[in-house]
């Protein structure tokens, strides 16, 4: 260990997207002392890909938008599993963040008054994300970024991996990681850890998202006895793109259908109106002539008065109709559907409003969106399950712990609403900085590392050179991936799911005879090979979960079980490590305060 | 279909340019191929990535001696049957293989006088015209993909890090300086620090930039304007000296 490169830090921020760096910057400014470990360079996180826009309640737009409403909409798209304290905290606390992005040089798109416009998303019954055109992660990551390099007490270790976290009775004392450019390991002694790793996509095939998401942080908290929430909970956005096979994943924004896209199937029809759910009946258009009046509407800069168009239903919902119209033959050339904004709004504003799907579109499929429309299905996009945490700390199970993001649970419920991430990200990354430093500083005593146990850790990870004619891990990933496709997709059978388990285990045995060739130096073979732990341990996760939870609800779907359950709807599924095996649980959700629960039922 | 990639293998200070043939499928990009080699020939071939969708600007390298973001060049860009070569970016220092040392840019961002904004309104927000942010949320389009960086004469020919940021700072600079409620001046910081008397507009970065940011025309061309009014306009120099001195 001793011959280790060893830094010492009050606050240990793994992962450099929204959430970490909002909080290495709150944890900085208390006064404690920040590392933040990043595997891409800074700036390069997944945020990055964020589109569409941060919902906040600003109400520059529409007037009649509170934190209430906001509330109201979170937990009914979460289909009410969501922790109700951290839906109320993102609601009251989003305008504030934004704002404060602002005053850190960000800008956002304006409305005539000069005030930051917001834009329609679906599930959000007012226009409520605040953007910048289709690039609205982008804007906020470089503020952040910005604020971050001019920070004291800040250091950024770029590219680098953490492996393993380090205990010390139980308590966070450290990590052990290597720098991806050397190969060489990394010691960080700390008091606290804040986990913003993102989410776990590159588990499946088809996904939105980049290589980072290993799910990291869901398998490191794991490791060190952290509970784990709503692992079952997988968002598949509805719009990705389906070709060619190149792209195929690759995320279309919802802002999309916020600009008044409409989604069709091979025949023509806009088959959303048939898949509106009894619980949004009331709040959206059952003709074509009403929803074309709400677009015209928003068009025009008017307060829509309208029902809004289906299209605009919650992911959850939208991904299986998509899904449906497909399995029933009414798919697009390339089992998809279309998305049409061309013939809905004019070349020039599609340019403005939407100029990364245009150019995307443009240079990697040969499709002009203000001419024809685009083909879109389902795309693994989003965690909603992730690390137990306390609602105003973000502290996990394990003392010293601390997620924020998308590694965290609890807020989403069942189904993220497009646009609550990213106001997650600045609400909640705030808080767990904050936790966190406060947590370091009222620690009495040094938590120690142990030197064995490095030692240990580093002999595993250096493991897959010694076996240089073992299995390819690109294989090995490759096969997990397709299997998550299959058996642990959109819609789940006990079946599968069994079938699941049993491949895991044989991928696991797999992934324990990879080899690797070449030095430690920038070596993704190698990278690839360390990844897979932690993608066998959150695919496991999510299947587990998915088979206790004999449900359909929000973004989990059980063939066997169509409805939702009445008693499920009151409990989360819980992971925990017991020893070497995966133990699933089920807990008790607190139950909504008086007062809120007359904001649900639409009483205030 | 097939297609021969001659790809830079080695390090900073040895490598050579190696074959590897791939599988071509409809509407595969470069860094499809890189992928695929890795998968199946070399699975130490160093490249980044993340996006795979132009928007995080990682993968740049040079295809065919151009500057390129891997996922955004198709393979059917090139004409069939001829190799096409990639390597590293050349104004860096080489890590290994596609990967170069990039921290540099990174030291000159963190020397750039940040943001600082005037008073906001009794509200306690700030409002702005949509029309006055057009020209700075063009800067703010930037990815840092460092394509304009590597194509500049002055870092790639003559090395002068230690001079001139380089087309990608006086885009950030020029989106601070041209931010609406930013009150801070940064000419001192462009004439010294930054060296923007450095460059002489061959636009050679315009070029390449693939968010199509005029990175010449619309920010360096106007920031040498207002240096030259700050330090090389008569009135404004004698202006300087007597507040100097009073």
């Amino acid at each position: 260990m001793d011959r280790f490169e060893t830094r010492t830090y009050d606050v240990l921020v793994v992962g450099a997207g929204g959430a970490g760096l909002r909080a290495a910057i709150e944890a900085a400014e208390q006064g404690v002392s920040v590392a933040v470990v990043c595997k891409s360079l800074l700036g390069k996180a997944h945020t990055v890909m964020a589109e569409g826009g941060v919902a906040a309640a600003l109400a520059t737009t529409d007037a009649r938008d509170s934190w209430k409403v906001h509330f109201r909409d979170t937990m009914r798209g979460g289909k009410l599993l969501n922790d109700w304290r951290m839906a109320q905290l993102l609601a009251v606390e989003a305008p504030a963040r934004v704002r404060e992005l602002e005053a850190w040089g960000a800008l956002f798109d304006r409305t005539p008054d000069g005030r930051i416009l917001q834009r329609n998303f679906g599930g959000h019954q007012y226009p409520r994300l605040a953007h910048v055109g289709d690039r609205t992660g982008l804007e906020m990551i470089r503020t952040l970024q910005d604020k971050t390099v001019q920070a004291p007490r800040i250091d950024v270790f770029m590219e680098s991996t953490v492996a393993r976290l380090l205990t010390d009775d139980g308590r966070i004392a450290g990590a052990l990681a290597y720098r991806r450019e050397t190969g060489r390991f990394l010691l960080l002694r700390t008091k606290a850890v804040v986990l913003a790793t993102g989410g776990i996509g590159r588990a499946y095939k088809i996904n939105s998202n980049s290589w980072e998401y290993t799910g990291d942080g869901h398998a490191l908290a794991y490791d060190a006895g952290a509970d784990l929430i709503g692992m079952e909970f997988v968002q598949f956005h509805p719009t990705g793109m389906v070709w060619p096979l190149s792209v195929r994943g690759i995320l279309v924004t919802e802002g999309v259908r916020g600009e008044g896209g409409v989604l069709k199937n091979s025949r023509g029809e806009r088959f959303m109106f048939r898949y509106i759910p009894e619980m949004f009946r009331r709040d959206f258009a059952d003709t074509e002539e009403e929803a074309d009046r709400w677009v015209a509407d928003v068009v025009a800069g008017r307060k829509a008065e309208a029902r809004r168009p289906p299209e605009l239903l919650t992911r959850d919902v939208v991904a299986r109709a998509i899904a449906q119209e497909v399995r029933e033959g009414r798919g697009s050339p390339h089992g998809g559907a279309f998305l049409d904004i061309a013939s809905r709004r004019k070349p020039e504003e599609i340019r403005k409003k939407l100029p990364s799907m245009y150019q995307q579109f443009l240079e990697l499929a040969d499709v002009d969106i203000t001419r024809e429309p685009m083909e879109v299905g389902p795309t693994t996009h989003y965690m909603m399950g992730g690390v137990k945490v306390d609602p105003e700390t973000q502290a996990a199970t394990v003392p010293g712990l601390f997620a924020a993001g998308e590694v965290a649970g609890g807020l989403h419920g069942a189904n993220r609403l497009g646009g609550n991430s990213l106001s997650d990200l600045l609400v909640f990354g705030r808080r767990a900085g904050l936790g966190a430093a406060t947590y370091a500083r009222a620690l009495t005593s040094e938590p120690r590392v142990d030197a064995g146990r490095v030692d240990a850790i580093a002999a595993e990870l250096l493991a897959p050179f010694e076996r240089s004619a073992g299995e390819n891990p690109y294989a090995v990933q490759d096969a997990l991936q397709d299997m998550m496709g299959t058996y642990v997709g959109i819609a789940r059978s006990a079946d599968d799911l069994q079938g699941a388990l049993a491949e895991i285990e044989q991928l696991r045995a797999r992934a324990a005879r990879v080899g690797v060739d070449g030095n430690r130096q920038y070596n993704p073979g190698w990278h690839t090979a360390l990844d897979l732990r932690n993608l066998l341990t959150v695919s496991e996760a999510v299947t587990r979960a998915a088979l206790a939870r004999r449900e359909s609800r929000g973004a989990h779907t059980r063939v066997e079980y169509p409805d939702s359950d009445a008693r499920l709807g009151g409990v989360n599924v819980v992971v925990r490590r017991q020893g070497d095996v995966m133990a699933v649980l089920e807990e008790p959700i607190p139950p909504v305060p008086e007062e809120l629960r007359h904001i649900l039922e639409g009483k205030e | 279909m097939e297609a021969v990639l001659k790809i830079f293998r080695g390090d900073g200070t040895a490598g050579a340019f190696r074959d590897y043939t791939v599988p071509l499928h409809e509407g595969m990009v470069v860094l499809d191929a890189v992928h695929w080699v890795q998968a199946h020939q070399a699975s130490d071939l160093a490249c980044r990535w993340n996006c795979k969708a132009g928007r995080c600007g990682s993968c740049s390298a040079e295809v065919n001696g151009k500057p390129r973001l891997m996922c955004m060049t198709r393979m059917d860009h090139f004409p069939p049957g001829e190799a096409i070569t990639l390597a590293p970016m050349k104004a860096f220092p080489v890590l290994k293989d596609l990967v170069c040392d990039v921290s540099w840019n990174y030291g000159v961002n963190k020397r750039v006088p940040a943001f600082r904004p005037r008073p906001p309104e009794p509200d306690g927000t700030w409002r702005m015209q949509q029309a006055d942010i057009d020209r700075v949320q063009e800067f703010r389009k930037c990815i840092e993909c460092f394509l304009c960086q590597d194509v500049c004469h002055v870092l790639r020919d003559h090395d002068r890090k230690d001079r001139f940021a380089g087309p990608r700072f006086l885009v950030r600079l020029a989106g601070l300086e041209m931010h609406p409620l930013d009150v801070a001046s940064r000419t001192a910081h462009l004439k010294e620090e930054a060296g923007i008397g450095f460059c002489n507009i061959t636009k050679c970065c315009t070029e390449v930039c693939p968010e199509s940011i005029h990175i010449t025309d619309n920010a360096i061309i106007p920031l040498k304007e207002r240096v030259v009014d700050d330090f090389y306009d008569p009135l404004r120099r004698l202006w300087r000296r007597l507040r100097a001195t009073s």
